[in-house]
């Protein structure tokens, strides 16, 4: 698993913040567009892209993208 | 005492000294599925009180006795069946014997976005929530084990018929195909004298809701908050919308969408 392809996966969820913006550091709560679909769909791109199944409690404790690949990276192994 | 009795008159059935209750169920005979959790598990024990006999139908054996165990009276009886397996639902229906009334309330929960509802994701919950409810209201009706008169309620939601909040469509889709559906049972089984109504809740506290997670405490904590009457519903809530729609007091009603909310879709 890879944090590179994670980081361009979460990217891939939102729609008006540009691509390269989206870093390991990114907090992303502070995101402009970040709301209760961003959530949704974070944990459904996971699902489908790792075969984790994350719960909204796991995306509240996370601060930075980094930290929830390191969350799906435990629930994987 | 023959004063006392009289005062008593309108209330009382003095031939027999049966309480009057419109909403009794008393002698019928009424099947339940998905009777091991829930507004259904609700239901069978609430429709025991009033005197029914209950068949109870779920997936699990061990939770169906937990639920048989609650109910009053006898001659109740539990029949495990996965209602999506057609072997099975067929064998179910060939056990039965005749009904006054059924209720369909096993249900399969899914919040996900749109842009991930797969036609994979679709199946999965149209299975159970949509497909098997409907094809075992078709072959109880073939077989002519529901009787004349007789009563079905299927329990929908207003995430099919009302509100529409990020994350439901596929639950909320399987909900409003069912809701259409009991229309059209209801204008072709009416001249039987077989009613099809539905019970339409909003939030209600059963472990359905709480079944993946995606939605946190908070966020629900919040959500109750804008229901009118200031809470999620409770399965009894339910459960008695649909004694209702079982009962002759509602001998008049079919094809009818009963919403039991909080007031939530009044806002």
């Amino acid at each position: 698993m890879e944090l590179d392809k994670f980081i361009a996966n979460f990217a891939e969820q939102l729609d008006d913040t540009d691509p390269a913006e989206i870093k390991a550091d990114t907090i992303f709560r502070q995101l402009d567009e970040w709301s209760s679909l961003s959530v949704m769909c974070t944990i459904a791109m996971v699902d489908a892209e790792y075969g984790v199944a994350l719960k909204g409690d796991d995306i509240n404790k996370a601060q930075t993208v980094e930290d929830l690949f390191n969350v799906v990276k435990s629930k994987k192994a | 005492m023959v004063a006392i009795l009289s005062d008593c008159r309108h209330s009382y059935n003095l031939d027999f000294m049966v309480p009057y209750n419109p909403f009794s169920l008393e002698g019928k005979t009424i099947l339940v599925v998905g009777a091991s959790s829930g507004i259904g598990q609700s239901t069978a024990i609430e429709c025991s009180k009033l005197g029914a006999h209950l068949v109870i139908v779920g997936r699990n054996i061990e939770r169906l006795n937990a639920a048989l165990s609650q109910m009053e009276g006898d001659g109740h009886s539990a029949i495990p069946c996965d209602i999506t397996n057609d072997e099975q639902l067929t064998s179910l229906v060939e056990t039965l014997s005749k009904l006054d009334g059924i209720v369909l309330s096993a249900g399969q929960s899914m919040t996900l976005p749109t842009m991930f509802s797969t036609r994979k994701k679709f199946d999965g919950v149209f299975d159970v929530n949509f497909f098997a409810p409907v094809e075992l209201m078709r072959l109880l009706c073939k077989s002519k084990k529901l009787q004349s008169p007789s009563s079905a309620v299927f329990v929908t939601s207003i995430a099919g018929t009302h509100l529409w909040r990020p994350g439901h469509a596929v639950y909320g889709s399987s909900k409003a195909a069912l809701d259409a559906m009991i229309h059209y049972f209801a204008i072709e089984l009416g001249h039987k004298q077989i009613r099809v109504n539905a019970v339409c809740p909003g939030m209600v506290e059963t472990p359905l809701i709480y079944s993946n997670g995606v939605i946190t405490k908070e966020q629900m904590e919040a959500d109750r908050k804008n229901y009118p009457l200031e809470r999620y519903g409770q399965p009894t809530d339910i459960a008695h919308a649909i004694i209702y729609l079982l009962s002759d007091a509602s001998s008049w009603v079919t094809g009818h969408s009963l919403v039991v909310d909080g007031g939530i879709t009044a806002k």
